[in-house]
C-alpha cells in the first residue's frame, strides 16, 4: 500500500515545507501519491507533478476549499484513505489543524510531529517541547502521521512527470466560514525557514534597544526573534517569539542577545545548527547550549558586531 | 450558553523534566503538578464569557487519575460552576480523551467545548480536533481572539503565516492559544468557596468507551546533548570564527 501526501499551498503555488513532508512519506514507502485540495490551484498542481519522487497526484477542485478549512478537506481525505497505509503531512500550522480530524474518523491514533521515521509503523518525536525524545510505534492498520519540516530535507522539485487524477469533491461543510487572513508581510525571511535567526531577550531593556537586533539582521539577512521575555515586556510583537509556547526554529546560526535561555525558550531553538549566546552573565544558562559565548555588555557588543560584520568582504545569505 | 471547558494536569511548565533511566518515560514523582497552561486560558476564557453575559454555565472537566481532580477545582476557583472528573488510570491517548468528551457532550449538550491547543507533556496537538470530528462540529484550533455573537463565534487563529479569522455556528468546540488572554489568579475566599463546589465522578468503563492505547511508547531518552562550545574573548573573534570556523555568515 501506498503513502498518500496532504500537499500543502496556497492555490497559486506550493508552500515549502511540502517538499520536506515528501521527504518524510518516501522514507516511509516510496510509493508515494500527493493530494492536493483547492480551487484554481492549477500551477501548484502542476509543481507538485514535476516532484520526482511523487508517483501520482490525486487533485481536488472546488470552491469551498479555496481556504483549506479542515471540516471541508477532511471527508475527502477519509474517503481516499482505504487505498494508503499512511497519510502524512506537515506538523506545521495547517497540518495540525487537519490531521487529528482525518484520524479521529478512520479511528486511528495519530503520531504527531516525528522528527525521524525508523520503520513504516515506528518514529521518533520529541515530547516535552523536545526535553525528551519518544519511540513510538503505531499499532493502528491505516496511520496518521505528521512531521516535523525543519527535521527532513526538502526533496527534489523538478525533473518528474507524476499523472494527475481528478477526484470529485466533497460536500460543503456550513457551519465553518472563512472570514479573512492576515498574513504578516515582511521583506525579512520567515521566522520558521530563516537560514539565520538573530534574537534578543529581557537584556535588551526597551522596545527601542531592539533596534539594535534590526540592525544585525538587516545585516546579516536573517529572521528576528525574542525570548517571551522580551514579547512579555512589549518590546517586540508576539509573532516573533521563539520558545515552547512561540514558533521552534532551526537555523544554520542562532544568535541570541541578552537571552538568559529559560527552558521555555531553550525548547524552541536549541536544535539550531549553530547558536551564538552574547549575554553579561556568565552563568547564564544560554551558554550550555552555545557554541560560541560571548560575555559582554550587549551594548558595548552589538556596535562592534556591525563593526566588524562591515569589515567583512562578503556575508552569506 | 453553555461551556464546558476540559482541562489537563500536567506537569508544571517551570520544571526541568527528568528522564527515567531505564527509559520507561518521564519522572513524576515528588514533581510538581498543574493544569496545562493552555487549559488555564480556555477556563479564563469562558469566565469572561460569562461575566459578559453571555454564558449560563461553565463546567470543567478532566479526563484521568485521582489526583487529576486538582484541575477541576483550580477551574471551579477562578469561576466554572461544577466540575466532572471521569477516573481512568494509565496511559491515555488523545483519540481515547476524544472519546470520552463525545460521551460527556452528549449527556451535558453544552454549546461551546474550551479546551487547550496543545498539552505541553506530549505535545500532540489533537483532542480538540478529534473532537471535533466525532461530533461533527466545526472547530476554531490556535485561537487568540474570540467574539461571541448570538449563535456563532468569530474566532481569530494563530498560523504559521499571520492571523485568520473564520467564523462558526454553535455548537463548536475551541482550542485555546497562550495569546488568547492572561488567566487570573484565584483568590483565596474563591478557592475557599470552590471546595463547596460539586464534582460529579464517572468512571470511563461507564461510558463504554475502549481507552486501550494504539500507540506503543517503546523508549523514551534524553536527546543528544549538544558538544560543549567555547567562550571567545571579543567580538573580532566571534565574528572570525563564525566566518572561518562555522562557515555560517
Amino acid at each position: 500500500m501506498a503513502v498518500l501526501l496532504i500537499a500543502e499551498h496556497n492555490n497559486k503555488e506550493l508552500r515549502p515545507f511540502t517538499l520536506n513532508a515528501i521527504t518524510a512519506a518516501s522514507q516511509i514507502d516510496t510509493e508515494v501519491h500527493a493530494l492536493i485540495i483547492g480551487h484554481n490551484s492549477a500551477e501548484a498542481v502542476k509543481q507538485l507533478s514535476e516532484i520526482p519522487v511523487v508517483k501520482k497526484v490525486l487533485s481536488v477542485e472546488a470552491a469551498h476549499y479555496e481556504n483549506f478549512t479542515a471540516e471541508n478537506f477532511s471527508p475527502v481525505i477519509v474517503k481516499l484513505a482505504e487505498n494508503y497505509s499512511h497519510i502524512v503531512c506537515s506538523a506545521n500550522t495547517f497540518g495540525k489543524n487537519l490531521m487529528p480530524r482525518v484520524a479521529a474518523h478512520l479511528d486511528t491514533s495519530q503520531v504527531s510531529d516525528i522528527i525521524k521515521v525508523i520503520s513504516p509503523d515506528t518514529f521518533l518525536r520529541p515530547i516535552y517541547a523536545g526535553n525528551a525524545f519518544a519511540t513510538i510505534k503505531s499499532n493502528d492498520t491505516k496511520k496518521c502521521v505528521t512531521i516535523r519540516p525543519t527535521s527532513f530535507e526538502p526533496c527534489e522539485s523538478s525533473g518528474g512527470s507524476a499523472a494527475i487524477e481528478k477526484v470529485e469533491a466533497g460536500e460543503e461543510f456550513s457551519n465553518t466560514k472563512f472570514i479573512k487572513r492576515e498574513e504578516i508581510k515582511s521583506d525579512r525571511p520567515e521566522l520558521g525557514t530563516a537560514r539565520i535567526v538573530v534574537s534578543g531577550g529581557r537584556g535588551m531593556q526597551s522596545g527601542d534597544n531592539f533596534k539594535l537586533i534590526t540592525e544585525i539582521a538587516d545585516k546579516l539577512g536573517a529572521a528576528i526573534g525574542a525570548s517571551r521575555a522580551a514579547v512579555d515586556a512589549g518590546y517586540v510583537s508576539n509573532d516573533h517569539q521563539v520558545g515552547q509556547t512561540g514558533k521552534v526554529v532551526v537555523p544554520d546560526l542562532y544568535i541570541a542577545i541578552g537571552i538568559s535561555g529559560a527552558i521555555q525558550h531553550l525548547a524552541g531553538m536549541k536544535e539550531s545548527k549553530v547558536i551564538v549566546a552574547i549575554n553579561k552573565d556568565g552563568e547564564a544558562p544560554i551558554f550550555s547550549v552555545a557554541d560560541y559565548g560571548l560575555e559582554a555588555d550587549l551594548f558595548e557588543a552589538i556596535p562592534q558586531f556591525m563593526e566588524e560584520l562591515n569589515k567583512l568582504n562578503t556575508i552569506q545569505k | 450558553m453553555k461551556i464546558l471547558v476540559a482541562v489537563k494536569r500536567v506537569i508544571d511548565y517551570n520544571v526541568q523534566i527528568r528522564v527515567k533511566e531505564d527509559g520507561s518515560g518521564i519522572a513524576t514523582d515528588n514533581v510538581k503538578m498543574s493544569t496545562n497552561p493552555p487549559d488555564d486560558n480556555a477556563i479564563e476564557e469562558a469566565v469572561k464569557i460569562k461575566e459578559a453575559g453571555k454564558a449560563t454555565e461553565i463546567v470543567a472537566i478532566t479526563v484521568g487519575e485521582e489526583k487529576a481532580q486538582e484541575t477541576v477545582r483550580k477551574a471551579l476557583a477562578v469561576g466554572a460552576d461544577r466540575g466532572i472528573h471521569v477516573k481512568v488510570d494509565g496511559i491515555l491517548e488523545p483519540l481515547a480523551v476524544s472519546k470520552i468528551l463525545q460521551k460527556v457532550v452528549d449527556k451535558e449538550k453544552p454549546d461551546l467545548v474550551f479546551m487547550g491547543k496543545q498539552a505541553i507533556d506530549d505535545d500532540c496537538n489533537q483532542t480538540g480536533q478529534m473532537l471535533s470530528a466525532l461530533l461533527n462540529w466545526p472547530q476554531a484550533t490556535f485561537a487568540s481572539k474570540i467574539e461571541v455573537k448570538d449563535n456563532k463565534l468569530e474566532v481569530t487563529r494563530e498560523i504559521d503565516e499571520g492571523l485568520e479569522t473564520i467564523e462558526i455556528n454553535v455548537p463548536a468546540i475551541v482550542t485555546c492559544d497562550l495569546r488568547l488572554n492572561e488567566p487570573r489568579y484565584a483568590s483565596l475566599p474563591n478557592i475557599m468557596k470552590a471546595k463547596k463546589k460539586p464534582i460529579e465522578e464517572i468512571a470511563a468503563s461507564d461510558l463504554g468507551v475502549d481507552v486501550a492505547p494504539r500507540l506503543e511508547q517503546l523508549k523514551v531518552e534524553e536527546p543528544p546533548k549538544r558538544k560543549a562550545g567555547i567562550k571567545v574573548a571579543n567580538v573580532a573573534e566571534l565574528v572570525q570564527k563564525l566566518k572561518n570556523e562555522a562557515k555560517v555568515i
